[in-house]
Parts: C-alpha cells; structure tokens; sequence
C-alpha cells in the first residue's frame, strides 16, 4: 500500500477503506458486519474514523444533519479549511440553512426533462468509443470495459457541459484520482498535489469571464443569490464538485455493470433478448453495484447507538452496503434483473441526493445499451483491477468478445 | 385510488416520473408532483402502486 498506513489485519478495530482488499472484497466484508453484532467498523487512522454498514444506520446518518456535518465528504488525513456551512465544494459539503439556497442553484440545469436531451450526445459518443476499439475477432478480441469504454463517458459529457476541453480529459481524470483516491497521503503532499487543479479551474474561470458562452461554468458566474453573484470560492467549489462527483461516479457504475453482466451470462442474454428489461435492469445495477459511499463530519461528542463519536471523527456512509443489506432487501445479496421494488440509495437518501442522479442513469443506461447492442456476447477474461476508496468500480476490465454485430 | 407526493420528503430521485409518466410529473428543481390531483384511472393502478414502492424517501402514499 501506498500512503501512511499499513495493510489492514483488523477491519472490524483498525478500518481502512483505501486498503485495496477493501473494495475487492467488499461484498464479503459488507455481508460480515451485517451478520455482526457490531456492524460498526471504527479506526484511529485518518485521526478517527467510523463506517457503519446496515441500511438502517446509514439512513439514519444521511437525515441526521443535527450530529453530522457534510463540510467534507471524502475522508483524507486532514480536515476541511473552508467553513460550514458553506465548505469546499458548495452544495455537497454544505449544511443547512445554506446548502438550500446554494443547491437550488444547480437542480435546474440537472432537472430530468433538461437532461434528457442530451441523450443522442451520449450515444453518439458511446458509439464512438465502440467504433474506435477497431477490427473485433469473434472470439478472440479482448477489449477493455473500463479504459477504453466507461472512463471516456462521463468525462466528456460533464466537460462539454462545463464548457472545457475535452482533450484534457487526461487532466480531469488525473485531478480526480488526486481528491479520490490518494487520501492516505500525508496532507503536505495533498496540498501540494490539489493546487494544479486550483490553478487549472482559475484559468478556466477566467476565460469564461472573457468569452463567455452558454455553459454550465458561466451559468455559474451568471446567477445570483438574494440580487450578489456567488463568490470566486463558491463557483470553483461548484466546479470541483461537478468535476469529481460527475466522473469516477458514472465511470464505476458503467464498469461494474458490464463486470455483471460479463460474469453472469444468463443475464447478459436477457438484456439481449428482451431490452425492455432495462427499466428495472438499470435499477438493479445501481442497487446492487452503487459505486459512491459518502462521508460525514461529527459535530460534536456523540454517543452514536453505544459507539463514541468524538468531534472531527469520520464517518463514512456506505450506500454500497446499504443497498445490500438484507434487512432491508429480499434477496439482497442476489442480482434480479427484473427486481420490481427497489428502494436503492445509490444516489443518498435526504436532502443531498445525487444532483446529477439524471444525468448518471441516462449515462450508464445508454452506455449499456449501446456496448450490448455491439457486443452482445462478451465475458470478463483476465484480472479486474477496482479503484481505491469510497468510489467502487473497475479501473481495469478485459473481456472477450464473443460476439459482435 | 389516489396517489399523494410529500413535497417535504420528496429529495427528486425521479423514480416516479420514470415509471408512470401518466401519474407523475416533476418541476425545474426536480420534486415529483402529482397530475390530475393524483386521481388514478383504474388501469393505471399497477403502475402507481410500483411508483409507490420505488420511491427511496417513502414520500408517495396511496389512498384506496
């Protein structure tokens, strides 16, 4: 492991989820606290931290904003400096009162019916990806899932949306796996490896500010709070948080769902057969493969079902595992393809439900369709490498086509 | 029957207006509503109760 810290022997006293056997063990690990008595992990690195696993106390964690502050929400080895209830990345780390005003700001251009539309841009693009793979052998041919298909999609679509350059999406990748991923690192280091990001968005800014077009980035510098522009801190925040909530996210979740459906042929084959079965199918996938676990701030000293909370200490809020938890779900360990209720919290539950939610669905929906329609027989054939950390998906996923079309 | 959205616990997953478009719809920020007063025509009455039954905040009731 890279980091501070050392492999971890004791995920029950001494947890760390950016241990790589976290995320490649992780429905085993999820199904092991849920069967405990003590379905709370705790852990004195990243100088305090707790991650319950059943739905009922993720649930209750998510409403609770009274204990916990979502100020940061991707544990590392430092704290917050921006204040809450603002915080860094302005709505997803705000509280209320603010978080309201300032997340009311981007439910519009992420609405349903605004999102919709851009539903030929990514299939064209989908389409794109697939044509570039090249001459494919039946048989023979293996191609990668994760870095030549799933990690180009959300980005190109998010940086169109912000109006920057699609051919830096190397850059944007690169930042994200920064925030995401090296959180185990000494905070000298994050600091120093977090400030080309910075540089890059003030450059961005600027130039929407002398060329401004129609994008989400001037939307930003455009709109107004009570008759003020929103401050040069809230529109980079904002930025930030479209940049690295709107990439890894989408990337894991489409990864993933080809990971399934290359693993589970049976299933592969009734999405091939009957594509209707999307609509419950693109459910199932979100429930059963949610890439996204949460983190939360505790307030102050809290006494949290007999486990002590100390204020500053982590909580991280594992919708993952929620998703799986058999007291909420039937058959929740089990993949049904048609699984007609599904209360999933792959988005969060309360008041920061995913803002791009939408624009995640149409992505992994399209994104599936259009790799089935071209492959509709494929299996996973050598090693899947996950990602580190609080975002689950494939980084590396070769499969075998087995058919083409 | 009829179908009631709570606008206070609805957070806009937008799982409502996916399955039954006929009984859903959604404002610019995202919040369900319910169309025609929430009155469902008989045929309709499976897919209001699958809306109901997909909604992660538990915000839609039915009334028989």
């Amino acid at each position: 492991m890279t980091g501070m810290y050392e492999k971890v022997l004791d995920w029950v006293n001494d947890f760390d989820h950016a241990d790589p056997e976290y995320n490649e063990r992780a429905h085993e690990i999820w199904a092991e606290f849920q069967g405990s008595e003590c379905p709370v992990a705790h852990s004195e690195r990243y100088d305090g931290l707790w991650a319950p696993f059943t739905y009922e106390m993720v649930h209750e964690i998510a409403y609770d904003t009274e204990h916990f502050s979502s100020q940061g929400v991707v544990v590392n080895t430092g704290r917050p400096i921006a204040e809450a209830p603002v915080g860094p990345a302005p709505p997803i780390t705000s509280d209320p009162p603010f978080h309201n005003i300032a997340r009311r700001i981007l439910l519009p251009p992420f609405a349903p019916k605004v999102i919709a539309e851009w539903e030929p841009e990514v299939r064209r693009l989908c389409n794109e990806l697939l044509d570039r793979m090249g001459d494919i052998t039946e048989g023979e041919s293996i191609v990668d899932g994760a870095v030549q298909y799933a990690q180009s999609i959300p980005v190109n679509v998010i940086a169109r949306m912000l109006g920057f350059p699609t051919e830096d999406e190397d850059l944007f990748r690169d930042f994200v796996h920064n925030v995401l991923e090296r959180i185990n690192e000494p905070v000298e280091d994050r600091e120093e490896f977090m400030q080309p990001l910075a540089d890059y968005l003030d450059a961005q800014i600027e130039d929407h500010r002398q060329n401004p077009r129609d994008d989400l980035t001037n939307y930003l510098l455009n709109v107004e709070i009570g008759g003020n522009k929103l401050s040069d801190e809230h529109v980079r925040g904002s930025i930030v948080l479209l940049l690295v909530a709107g990439i890894d996210t989408t990337w894991s979740a489409i990864g993933s769902s080809l990971w399934h459906l290359g693993t589970h042929p049976d299933d592969l084959q009734r999405l091939v057969d009957e594509p209707d079965v999307m609509m419950f199918a693109l459910e199932e996938f979100l429930r059963a493969y949610a890439p996204v676990t949460m983190a939360r701030l505790v307030k102050e000293d809290y006494d949290f079902h007999g486990c002590p909370m100390k204020a500053n200490d982590w909580v991280l809020l594992p919708f993952p595992a929620a998703n799986r938890d058999p007291k909420q779900f039937e058959h929740a360990t089990q993949f049904v393809i048609d699984r007609q209720e599904n209360r999933h919290g792959a988005f969060g539950l309360g008041i920061h439900r995913c803002l791009g939610s939408n624009l995640a669905r149409l992505e992994l929906k399209v994104a599936v369709e259009e790799f089935v329609r071209r492959f509709p027989s494929f299996t996973v054939d050598g090693e899947t490498r996950w990602s580190v950390g609080q975002i689950r998906g494939p980084r590396e996923l070769p499969l075998r086509v087995l058919k083409a079309s | 029957m009829r179908v009631i959205v709570d606008e206070e616990k609805c957070q806009g997953h937008n799982r409502c207006f996916a399955i039954a478009p006929e009984l859903f719809d959604v404002d610019d920020y995202g919040t369900a509503i319910a169309l025609n007063d929430g009155v469902v025509p008989a045929e309709l009455e499976d897919k209001a109760r699958l809306a109901a039954a997909n909604c992660p905040e538990y915000a839609i009731t039915i009334e028989d």
